[in-house]
């Protein structure tokens, strides 16, 4: 249902005339859903950029949300529909913050009281452009939540693999969590990238966090292993726990030439003793 | 048609490919090879590939074939500076380059021919000694 000009500039009459009781009434109502989670005067100052932001869209002549002169309205909208996504609040929470101008608005009618038959008219036209605003809110609320989700997912796969200086010439990556592609891929460039920069011939790899071993976890650690290889470096799978021994043999893979340890310790003395030996040779 | 430099450091032949490896270049440098490492003599090749971006199945393929050429010349070839990417790339395509030893830098490409030469002749060195 789209707004005709005659509603529209009549709507924006009575919120710019009515502005101060009808932003009153609307963050009582909006006050009352959140319940003491967001200060008076920031609900009050939000409610209120709202109000201005309908107020001139309407008198702006927009007679849809998607019309340009509502672009401002739309960007409150998202705005505050961001915010509130980062803030925890629920999406019913958010939507309300629209649907509440409604209610206040029925009430300033009823104050006026207006019989006129054309003034349900109005009231219902009205009515639809709120939803369709609280819809666009709630559009904007599952967007926002999902940039917080990939972002998060994001943050998780960078804190997840460190790689760490163990030894002169020696780093190591602890891997904690299931390694599936994407991480197994992160964590192959951020240890070959580190072999680079710090020049150590030797890497080691422990999967003491690592939960469990299949074929594809395997292929990520035999990949890395191969690539560093290709590169001049030497790496050490360590952190092989008993049942993981097992699923290994039992899906039969073959981790070939390979140093394998128990221990990160046993790692770590395995590699000070080939460059301890090598040393001498020299 | 670009070359690539083959420089004398020593014992070694040091050739640092700063060009992009096409077909031709990668065959004149398998050619050029082979003659320094005959006519001055040379016990090492380093072949620095830190600038290449892309190394494709025929240069890696090449690659093993300087490695084997230099062999048979008695030189160890060392392939040093490799990319992640590169390498990564390489592993995908399922090409490890057997028979090619590699190094993270020029200098431990160094040390590795150095240490590999030196057990050759530490025997000899210390029979002599007491």
């Amino acid at each position: 249902m789209v707004l005709s000009s005659d509603e529209a500039s009549r709507f924006a009459d009575l919120l710019a005339s009515h502005e101060e009781s009808l932003v009153t009434t609307w963050t009582d109502a909006v006050a009352a859903s959140v319940r003491g989670r967001l200060g008076r005067a920031e609900l009050q100052r939000s409610i209120l950029e709202l109000q201005r932001g309908f107020s001139a869209a309407l008198s702006g002549g927009a007679r849809e949300l998607t019309d340009d002169a509502a672009a401002e309205l739309r960007a409150h909208l998202s705005e505050l529909s961001g915010t509130r996504a980062r803030q925890g609040f629920t999406a019913t929470e958010t939507a309300i913050s629209v649907y509440a101008l409604k209610d206040a608005a029925l009430q300033i009618l009823d104050q006026g009281e207006t019989t006129e038959a054309s003034a349900l008219r109005d009231y219902v036209a009205f009515a639809s452009f709120v939803d369709r605003a609280a819809l666009f809110t709630f559009d904007s609320y599952v967007r926002a939540r999902e940039e917080l989700i990939a972002d998060q997912a994001e943050q998780l796969l960078e804190l997840s693999t460190p790689v760490v200086k163990l030894w002169e010439g020696v780093v190591a990556v602890p891997l904690v969590g299931t390694l599936d592609s994407a991480r197994a891929q992160v964590v192959m460039e951020r240890l070959l990238q580190t072999l680079v920069d710090t020049g150590s011939p030797y890497a080691i790899i422990d999967i003491t966090g690592v939960p469990a071993v299949d074929t594809q976890v395997a292929q990520h650690i035999l990949k890395t292993v191969v690539a560093a290889r290709l590169m001049g470096a030497d790496c050490i799978i360590s952190g092989i726990r008993p049942q993981i021994a097992q699923t290994i043999v039992a899906l039969g893979i073959e981790f070939g030439d390979i140093a394998t340890k128990s221990s990160l310790a046993d790692a770590l003395r395995h590699v000070l003793k080939l460059t301890g030996t090598k040393r001498q040779e020299r | 048609m670009e070359r690539v430099p083959v420089l004398k450091i020593g014992d070694i032949l040091l050739v640092s490919i700063q060009i992009d490896m096409e077909d031709q270049v990668a065959l004149q440098l398998q050619e050029d090879l082979a003659d320094r490492i005959v006519s001055t003599g040379c016990h090492g090749v380093i072949i620095d590939i830190s600038a290449l971006d892309i190394v494709d199945s025929f240069v890696g393929r090449t690659l093993a074939t300087i490695a084997s050429v230099s062999r048979v010349l008695d030189a160890e070839t060392v392939v040093v500076g490799m990319r992640p990417a590169v390498a990564i790339t390489l592993v995908e395509l399922g090409l490890s380059l057997p028979g090619i030893k590699t190094a993270l830098n020029v200098e431990l490409g160094m040390a590795l021919l150095e240490r590999d030469r030196g057990a050759d002749f530490e025997p000899l060195v210390e029979s002599e000694e007491p």
